[in-house]
């Protein structure tokens, strides 16, 4: 046997690994993203398309800008910072000003990003700070909204929207409930999201848990409140939450059992805002509050390891010892 | 039967511990076991199974026979081993591992005669004890991976086994060279469990099979229709299911406890090469001297399941095979658990079970990016550990954290790092916050 010219490499087992990495995970969820991207641009027009066209840009701007002022690799490739510039323009009306735009990415990606270490290690998630910062900021900007109409219907890319559109409508009786809500850009069509959460379970991204709990716990706190729970979940941004916030990965529990705490968590809390709160809508605010205590979450529900089954027994005996 | 008699043994409808699947490449799978001539050189390192290192029993120049004893220890915990060939003892020397541990090893150069030692006679078994006593001086130890000597294994209390598991999930996404012996060898299998069963008197064994396998599953349970005490279980083709106490909750339900054995649970569970071994020795009385690897990788040119004399150098071994460009990482055993080489004249040892070699696109190391608390890790982890705490726990010396979250679970299966999107390092990490907290543990016993 010849020696190889070139040093054999040596590394640690396993020797191979799988081929996701924390870029396609987030491709994935932009492409979860496109069809209620597409609704929203059907129903808005164009304004829409340039909201998320700006908090996109922004949110990759800041995260460019903010790794090169530190000095420290990029992550703007890794597609996270598109994501949330996604689902902060999906939590913003069309017709607001796209200085708010860039104001509220800068929150999102520098406050509530970077500031705490960056991907993976912020507490809570960036988009839902940024929209809530603007809901508190600009709260006349944020809640002027334009009802949805297929002003670019002529087009016959769109009119294949429409279906789509009577479908959401057909079923949410909403709007006569709450009056205002006519919706920000994402949380228009249930079944974009619905196509998008289908997307994203498939790619096993997310696992069903977080959205089927969260709006399981809605529609069920409705029921018993006497509203209408298909029309409590279905509406406002409800799904637009469940499917892409409640599950981001770094904002929320790491165990099965711990993200089920967390979505029954965030349900309650909307409904408790919903009902009978001042808010109109509960999503961000719950998750933001769910955000906070995912460390206690974590805390409560490890998994049991196999074979550690009588932990508790075991250290009672060896406290009797 | 024990304490788990009563009804405790139903093997399961669906399997509880479910795995990743990771993609096969079990080209290897349908060809014939092919045998490598002589090589031109022999190492026998003196540890090759788990506990105490065989002293070198012989001397350079001396002359030995197929079946020579060459490594014995009067340690317990050991396992003698036998020269494969007969020839002269070239050299005792010290032999380097890419672990980084040393150990010495006995350089036999063949003499192509094969001669076979005199002393070589089938073992005289009557009971369990001589059952043991034969197995002592057979070379064989836990040949799936683990090493460990199987007669210690063998010496167990067996009031509490009521089931003795045979592993053929060969769960190693590359490797088939397990399958080869089902298929080729079910005989030795089979005679090998019947002796152990015969003479223990445990009451059940069963064969543990991935359905990604199912000539093996047929033919092995169409062979052991007419033993009642013997059965196939089918587990689902998934990493790591081949592993020991993932075998032993999704075949009886039963978990391992921390710190314990399966046969403080009630079951043995030897790899199904192991039992084949000790089916064959028990007839032929020869002591292990060749095994089964699977030789593949992206740069070999002719992939195969080759029978390999223990102790030819991995370079011999992939001139056999043919190569059609520079291999850049080998690996011995499979790709998950197996361990990258950086010699090529490091020697195929009796419990490795494969040989990859890849060229340079294996070469290139996936960079590691920040965790994103994806919990895949904790997910897909079969012994339900956290590997992204462990780590973390591990990285800030925290000895009581280790301890809360269990890191000597830890079966070294890797499926942590390999569903890791980050790359990180988890399985590695893991693999020493074990060795850490088992130092830590040691120590405050020594304390206490």
């Amino acid at each position: 046997m010849q020696v190889p010219k070139k040093p054999l490499v040596l590394l640690a087992a396993p020797q191979i690994t799988t081929p996701v990495t924390t870029q396609s995970i987030m491709r994935d969820v932009l492409i979860a993203l496109v069809p209620a991207l597409i609704c929203s641009v059907a129903y808005f027009g164009l304004p829409a398309l340039s909201v998320v066209l700006t908090a996109v840009a922004s949110c990759m701007g800041f995260e460019w800008l903010w790794c090169n002022l530190r000095k420290i690799p990029h992550t703007v490739y890794d597609l996270s910072a598109a994501v949330t510039g996604m689902l902060l323009a999906f939590n913003l009306p069309s017709t607001i000003p796209l200085y708010m735009v860039v104001i509220g990415s800068f929150v999102a990606i520098v406050l509530a990003k970077e500031l705490f270490g960056g991907i993976g290690r912020n507490f809570a998630n960036p988009a839902i700070v940024g929209r809530i910062f603007l809901a508190v900021a600009f709260p006349v900007a944020m809640t002027t909204f334009v009802a949805p109409q297929l002003a670019l219907s002529s087009v016959d890319v769109l009119s294949s929207a429409t279906p789509l559109a009577s479908g959401a409508y057909a079923h949410t009786p909403v709007e006569l409930l709450m009056g205002t809500h006519m919706g920000v850009l994402g949380e228009t069509s249930a079944i974009a999201i619905l196509i998008g959460c289908a997307y994203l379970l498939v790619r096993r991204v997310i696992t069903w848990h977080v959205p089927v709990a969260y709006t399981g716990t809605v529609a069920l706190l409705s029921l018993l409140a006497g509203k209408d729970p298909v029309a409590q979940a279905l509406s406002g941004g409800l799904l637009l939450g469940a499917v892409f916030m409640a599950t981001d990965y770094t904002t929320t529990p790491a165990t099965k059992r711990g993200k089920l705490v967390f979505a029954v968590g965030c349900g309650l809390i909307t409904c408790l805002i919903r009902f009978w709160g001042n808010l109109n809508e509960g999503v961000a605010y719950s998750i933001l509050f769910m955000n906070l205590l995912v460390p206690y979450i974590d805390a409560l529900t490890p998994n049991t390891p196999v074979g550690g089954e009588g932990r508790r027994r075991a250290r009672r005996e060896k406290a009797h010892e | 039967m024990g304490r788990f008699e009563g009804g405790a043994f139903r093997p399961r409808r669906s399997v509880e511990l479910r795995g990743v699947s990771i993609p096969h490449k079990k080209e290897t799978a349908q060809q014939q076991t092919t045998y490598m001539p002589l090589p031109k050189q022999i190492i026998l390192p003196m540890q090759q199974h788990v506990g105490v290192a065989c002293e070198p029993q012989v001397k350079r120049r001396a002359h030995v026979d197929v079946g020579t004893l060459v490594g014995h220890t009067e340690a317990f915990m050991s396992e003698d081993i036998f020269s494969p060939v007969s020839g002269t003892v070239k050299d005792v020397r010290a032999i380097h591992y890419s672990s980084g541990k040393s150990d010495m090893a006995v350089v036999i150069e063949p003499d192509g005669e094969q001669t076979v030692d005199e002393a070589i006679a089938p073992p005289e078994v009557t009971d369990y004890m001589s059952l043991i006593e034969a197995v002592k001086h057979s070379g064989i130890v836990g040949l799936g991976g683990a090493g460990f000597p199987t007669w210690l294994k063998m010496d167990t209390d067996l009031a509490n086994i009521d089931s003795w598991l045979v592993n053929g999930a060969e769960c190693e996404p590359y490797l088939s060279s397990d399958y080869r012996e089902m298929v080729e060898r079910p005989q030795t299998i089979l005679a090998g469990i019947k002796a152990c069963l015969d003479y223990s008197g445990v009451p059940r064994s069963l064969i543990c099979i991935e359905d990604n396998k199912p000539q093996a599953i047929e033919l092995l349970r169409s062979m052991a229709a007419d033993d009642d005490r013997i059965d196939v279980f089918v587990l689902p083709a998934r990493y790591p299911q081949g592993a020991s106490r993932v075998i032993l909750r999704n075949v009886t339900g039963r978990s391992v406890p921390r710190g314990g054995h399966l046969t403080d649970v009630g079951a043995l569970l030897f790899n199904v090469t192991t039992m084949s071994e000790i089916g064959r020795f028990l007839q032929d009385g020869m002591p292990l001297t060749k095994r089964r690897i699977t030789v593949m990788g992206d740069v070999v040119e002719r992939p195969q399941n080759l029978e390999v004399f223990i102790g030819t150098p991995i370079g011999e071994i992939l001139d056999y095979c043919g190569l059609t460009d520079e291999p850049r990482r080998v690996v011995i055993g499979g790709p998950m658990m197996g361990s990258t080489q950086v010699e090529m004249d490091s020697p195929i040892v009796r419990q490795n079970s494969g040989l990859l070699a890849f060229g340079e696109s294996a070469a290139v190391v996936p960079q590691t990016t920040a965790c994103i608390k994806c919990s895949a890790c904790i997910d897909n982890c079969p012994m339900r550990l956290a590997p992204i705490d462990i780590q973390k726990a591990y990285r800030r010396d925290d000895v009581a954290a280790l301890d809360r979250l269990m890191a000597d679970l830890c079966v070294e299966c890797g499926t942590c790092s390999y569903v890791c999107p980050a790359k990180q390092p988890l399985a590695q990490s893991v693999r020493l916050a074990r060795a850490y907290l088992r130092a830590e543990q040691r120590k405050a016993r020594g304390r206490a």
